[in-house]
């Protein structure tokens, strides 16, 4: 089996020597109740302590507890990990662990040609098959022929594993994702402890339970020694990865969105209120930050999105940084709220984790379609800066330049994530806290001639008075205001000049934020792959992939979504054509086109799934031509 | 208030340079002069002061108070001086709204800023009808209502203001009249005092749109014999003579109205007010029926921790437990490794 592992291993004279791989792409699949994703994420964890680059995508139904064995109900996470730096999940995976019948159906079209297949038989029978729309046994009916299959009787195996410690039926089951995970971390050279110390940290109030779960996944683990030794199973390891020295941790989108948040509010000085209401994929956010109380960080769950940010809109009324977050349903709840925060020129940050859409649309998976919604979507002439992170560790730092163009500008600024950023997780090298430039928040507290809407002449940002401060008392709302006092204000010619202003100050922006840089490649060329967001792993290596092959082929990742570096429109004149790959309809290429009059071609998925790097080798090539 | 200044405020000191613009007549002004003069009674400090208000006739109110203000979106007002109180508890905060602001657009949220007893003074000023959108039925507009939108008089059962509040779990509730100039100061006040969300509806009389909805026991001939102010502590009697009263029937748990001296009634048989009592505090706001009064005065006032209290108390303990919490520690919570 080992020749069809990923890229060539090395052969071994010796059977215990393990085969060496250079990456490999692992799904786990199974029933939502069967723990994938905390199957997926413990695996990850003891992959990076070994230093082994790697990409995740957990995907899972939007359902809890979907009924047992259907296949809407099925769950999957994804790793690639390897001794190279890796960028994307992978396109295929090489090995799919399929936990049932209703697993195996949904994702054996994904797994490579002769890939390997870890399936527990003791979940096939009659019912579970029928339930998952089989008519036949695909183990015997030929269906798993093009696999490198091994048949295991998992669920036997691990209820044997745990039978000292007097589990019932159903918890002693529970246990078989451990079980499952402990086969794996064999199969590919990963330690246990890590898994270990989790778990007891976990079940710290049941010895029992964490007892049971580490006898399953030590059992696991030396069912693959024996069965090596028996010459049915082998082994491999995966070295480190090349990557720049420092201290690492594994991070996900929403950590290090959380962290850059905290980060960001300590180097504007200023306590941070987040206001937010549940939905998927945000919440995670909002469990992030509910722990960090000591760091200044006040949480408010609302009674619903529209009262989360004016929650928000209200704590930087008063002198914190307000911060809000949803997803596309809830974001468009907050528009008229966002307005006012523009119209009355307070610092927010606004997080959307983009999910597919529209209206409920697809909750767990990812999209990049509200990119519209974020720079038009308001009443009347409403900017305000939008920008976009491209992996999860670049969350960190997305977040706090968010922060910064808020406090500086005095403006709402949309960051846009998305749902597999939120989940996703890479290894991070810890930032540097105190190499960070801060930016701390002057509030005016002059009482002489104060007006609320005296502006920086540079910025055109108004000063920020807040309540408790003597002498600079004043009102503010959405009806507009006079130019120089800020009262209301009816009058034509000052509605255009506030306006004006308003439209100014947030273009203005664009002489505050770096040039945009060529990500990869050449200034000129035949091609220049655009993209913003979470298709940054998938793009880069796709470009990667065609400049190999000697295509002329550059790319352009975009942080800045509005306003525009300055320079991107010149940058784009060097290249014959222009690729905007989105998960989205076109809405990026719209702005392009909007903005710079270039015949940007568009190549649109809405899967719910990121590109596959192979897809975009195709249509690079296609497109150069 | 200002160190340098030590002289008292009055309640001019408390208005702002700008011009006034509701209708000549209108209900607002003398609230308005009512919370202006409170302000002075209390010596708020203005620069502690906020005012916040959503979308209305009434939410215009923060213009025209010499502290902070901040006019809102409709309805939300609640939301955002959660958000204020929750920056900074120290904050005064009052906020304002409407029969349409407050319990229809922004029921929600009203609702959820009594459940939780955010620290700050909600008037609600109650004339029945939507005034800044030229007289449409409102919320709390009588069945019967005929207005622009309901040509052929409304057909939807009204909300009771104070009722509402009771249910959403408010631990302060008192009502009170636009121009009753001596009352409603009182009940501001006591309103300012209790700790938590205090929920204060006001009968605000729309001149234009919904003139005399509430003269049958506002003017000043009918006052005596239609309202009842509670008092806590006191009978719960009315009259010009104070000779009626409300006493409790036991067999049905209703209040009935009673005159004293009349069918062997005393004094002692009437109530006493007691504003602990949430179950009384919910038959005296639906009190109906012949001869039955409306209920002013501190109906309500039982307090409990507030919210921001509570967030506040929260943060400490975690500040107490983690004194030295720093972001170098955060960024390198979990497992770390190093490379090279």
């Amino acid at each position: 089996m080992a020749t069809n592992l990923a890229q060539k291993p090395t052969a071994s004279a010796d059977e215990h020597v393990p085969a060496s791989l250079e990456s490999v792409v692992i799904r786990f699949a199974g029933d939502s109740g069967d723990g994938m994703q905390l199957t997926g994420t413990q695996f990850t964890h003891s992959t990076a302590l070994m230093g082994t680059d790697l990409a995740t995508f957990p995907d899972f139904p939007a359902e809890i507890r979907a009924p047992t064995g259907t296949t809407f109900g099925v769950s999957a996470y994804q790793i690639n990990f390897g001794a190279r730096r890796v960028l994307t999940a992978g396109d295929q995976p090489d090995v799919l662990v399929a936990m049932n019948p209703a697993a195996l159906m949904t994702n054996l079209d994904a797994l490579k040609t002769g890939g390997t297949l870890v399936v527990d038989t003791g979940s096939f029978n009659d019912r579970t098959l029928a339930k998952a729309g089989y008519t036949s046994n695909p183990l015997e009916d030929g269906t798993v022929a093009p696999y490198q299959v091994i048949r295991l009787d998992i669920s036997r195996m691990t209820m044997e594993s745990v039978k000292e410690f007097g589990l019932s039926n159903k918890e002693a089951m529970r246990c078989k994702n451990m079980w499952t995970l402990g086969l794996m971390l064999w199969m590919y050279g990963r330690q246990r402890q890590s898994v270990v110390d989790w778990l007891r940290g976990k079940f710290a109030k049941s010895q029992q339970l964490a007892d049971a779960n580490i006898a399953a996944v030590n059992a696991g683990h030396a069912f693959g020694e024996t069965a090596e030794l028996a010459g049915d199973l082998s082994h491999f390891t995966v070295g480190r990865a090349d990557v720049a020295p420092g201290v690492y941790r594994t991070i996900t989108g929403a950590e290090s969105l959380a962290l850059g948040l905290v980060a960001g509010g300590k180097l504007a000085g200023l306590d941070i209120m987040f206001g937010s209401y549940p939905i998927t994929p945000a919440s995670t956010l909002l469990h992030q930050l509910a722990r960090l109380k000591e760091h200044g960080v006040v949480t408010f769950q609302a009674e619903d999105e529209i009262a989360a940010i004016c929650s928000a809109i209200g704590a930087s009324f008063a002198g914190s940084l307000g911060v809000t977050s949803s997803s596309g349903p809830g974001i468009a709840l907050k528009g008229e709220a966002m307005g006012l925060a523009i119209t009355t020129e307070l610092p927010l940050v606004i997080v959307n984790s983009q999910r597919g859409g529209p209206s409920t649309g697809l909750p767990t998976k990812t999209e990049q379609s509200d990119l519209y919604q974020a720079i038009y979507g308001r009443n009347g002439d409403a900017p305000l800066p939008v920008i976009a992170s491209s992996t999860p560790g670049d969350c960190f730092e997305v977040a706090i330049e968010a922060v910064r163009i808020a406090v500086k500008y005095m403006t709402p600024v949309i960051l846009l994530t998305d749902g597999y950023l939120a989940n996703a997780a890479e290894p991070w090298p810890v930032p540097d806290f105190d190499g960070l430039e801060p930016f701390p928040v002057q509030f005016e507290t002059n009482a002489e001639n104060f007006s609320p809407f005296t502006r920086d002449p540079k910025t055109l940002a108004r000063n920020w008075a807040i309540p408790g401060n003597p002498g600079t008392e004043h009102r503010i709302g959405g009806i507009e205001k006079d130019f120089v006092t800020g009262n209301i204000s009816y009058a034509a010619d000052n509605h255009q000049l506030m306006t004006d202003t308003r439209w100014n100050k947030i273009l203005g922006i664009a002489d505050d934020i770096p040039l945009q840089e060529i990500t990869q490649g050449d200034a000129a060329g035949d091609l220049v792959v655009v993209g913003w967001g979470s298709t940054f792993g998938p793009i880069y290596r796709a470009v990667e992939q065609s400049r190999a092959k000697g295509l002329k082929v550059s790319q352009i990742h975009v942080r800045y979504m509005w306003p525009l570096p300055k320079n991107l429109g010149e940058l784009l004149k060097g290249f014959g054509k222009v690729l905007v790959p989105e998960m989205n309809k076109g809405q990026f290429a719209t702005v392009l086109r909007d903005n710079y009059l270039v015949d940007a071609v568009r190549l649109n998925q809405v899967n719910g799934q990121p590109f596959k790097v192979s897809h975009l080798n195709q249509v690079i090539a296609e497109t150069v031509g | 208030m200002n160190e340098l200044s030590p002289q008292k405020l009055t309640a001019k000191d408390y208005a702002t340079d700008q011009e006034v613009r509701w209708c000549p007549g209108c209900g607002d002004y003398a609230i308005l002069k009512s919370v202006q003069k409170t302000l002075a009674d209390l010596e708020a400090d203005p620069a502690n002061t906020v005012f916040v208000s959503g979308i209305g006739c009434s939410s215009r109110f923060p213009y025209y108070m010499a502290t902070y203000g901040f006019h809102t979106i409709h309805g939300r007002a609640p939301a955002f001086a959660t958000g204020i109180k929750l920056a900074n508890p120290r904050l005064d905060v009052w906020m304002v709204t409407g029969d349409g602001d407050g319990l229809s657009i922004g029921g929600n949220h009203l609702l959820h800023v009594l459940r939780r007893n955010v620290d700050i003074q909600i008037l609600l000023f109650n004339n029945e009808i939507y005034g800044l959108t030229k007289g449409q039925y409102s919320p709390t507009s009588r069945p019967g209502t005929r207005s622009p939108s309901s040509p052929g008089g409304s057909i939807e059962r009204n909300l009771n203001p104070c009722n509402f509040a009771l249910a959403a779990g408010a631990r302060f509730v008192a009502r009170t009249v636009d121009t009753d100039q001596k009352h409603m100061p009182d009940i501001l006040k006591r309103a300012h005092g209790h700790r938590g969300a205090s929920f204060v509806e006001i009968y605000q009389n729309c001149i234009v749109f919904n003139d005399a909805v509430f003269a049958d026991f506002t003017d000043k001939k009918a006052a005596p014999e239609r309202q009842l102010r509670a008092e806590h502590g006191h009978r719960l009697v009315f009259g010009a003579n104070s000779e009626k009263g409300l006493r409790l029937n036991r067999d049905k748990v209703a209040i009935e109205i009673v005159t004293i001296g009349e069918n062997g009634i005393t004094e002692d048989d009437i109530l006493v007010h007691d504003e602990t009592d949430a179950l009384l505090a919910q038959m005296l706001v639906t009190l109906d029926g012949p001869g039955a009064p409306v209920v002013v005065g501190v109906i309500y006032c039982n307090p409990v921790e507030t919210y921001d209290g509570g967030v506040a108390r929260q943060v400490e303990k975690a500040k107490a437990a983690k004194p030295n919490a720093d972001m170098k520690e955060l960024l390198f919570a979990g497992s770390t490794w190093t490379v090279g």
